[in-house]
């Protein structure tokens, strides 16, 4: 997983960069199933190993990229960009040997019981079901989704 | 099967955190949009693989119905989808105006 994310921001051509990715989620598909969360595991495959990479790949090859793999792929402000990255990497090591204390330590063992049907009860069910106004915000910002991006994709409106 | 061999929270804190600096290098040093918007994609997921392991570890702690983090991992999917479809369709947009698809030539708000 590491080595495909490693790939996705090295590679010269964008579809090796979004194959790189595909693997990238995949495997993370794998460690949702380790972390007994199947139903995860699955809306990953589907919709992101399937439908956000196939918009990206279309993207990639309706754009022309014989061009831009030729061209420099780092920006001007790269050595800004590392550097600051590297920052956030130092606050992260910080943050692990400051506070090694304080995090969940050892794992959870029990079986996966009905992953599915908790997940849709925290979601629609009348009683405990929590999500359900945020289900519905998530839908209308789909549909915004969808008409920005026709109307941003059309030549003429 | 204890001591090294036993893969806690943590260790999939410290994947997220590693995925989530290559997500920050990819955006801050790539010119080529297509490959910015695929490392946000990369940060959303270190994200996502947080919020499941957090949520299993809640789980560990109010039974396995305490499932909150796999309900905002779901809608951080919903969202990554969106912001692709967003994302690309500008990508698009912009693409037909000027030929060029690197970030450091859109300087249309520059003076």
């Amino acid at each position: 997983m590491i080595v495909g994310g490693i790939v996705v921001i090295t590679s010269k051509n964008a579809v090796h960069s979004a194959m790189a990715l595909i693997s990238a989620l995949l495997a993370q598909s794998g460690i949702y199933l380790m972390l007994y969360a199947p139903f995860v595991a699955g809306v990953q495959i589907i919709l992101y190993a399937g439908g956000i990479m196939v918009l990206f790949l279309f993207v990639i090859m309706l754009i022309s990229i014989e061009r831009t793999a030729k061209e420099r792929q780092f920006n001007k402000q790269w050595l800004v960009g590392i550097a600051a990255a590297a920052a956030l990497g130092g606050l992260f090591i910080a943050v692990y040997t400051k506070g090694k204390s304080l995090f969940p330590e050892g794992r959870v063992t029990y079986g996966e019981g009905q992953n599915i049907q908790d997940v849709a009860a925290l979601l629609y069910d009348q009683h405990q079901g929590m999500y359900m106004f945020s289900f519905e915000i998530a839908s209308l910002l789909l549909l915004v989704a969808i008409i920005g991006a026709v109307v941003m994709a059309k030549k003429r409106i | 099967m204890h001591g090294m061999l036993e893969i806690s929270t943590l260790h999939y804190l410290v994947l997220g955190a590693a995925l989530f600096l290559l997500g920050v290098i990819g955006v801050l040093t790539r010119r080529n949009v297509v490959i910015v918007l695929m490392s946000i994609e990369l940060i959303l997921n270190a994200v996502n693989l947080n919020l499941v392991a957090f949520s299993r570890y809640w789980q560990g702690i109010h039974g396995p119905g305490a499932l909150h983090g796999q309900v905002f991992a779901i809608f951080v999917i919903t969202d990554a989808a969106a912001e692709a479809a967003v994302g690309l369709g500008i990508l698009i947009a912009f693409f037909r105006n000027k030929e060029t698809v690197n970030v450091d030539e859109v300087n249309l708000l520059k003076w």
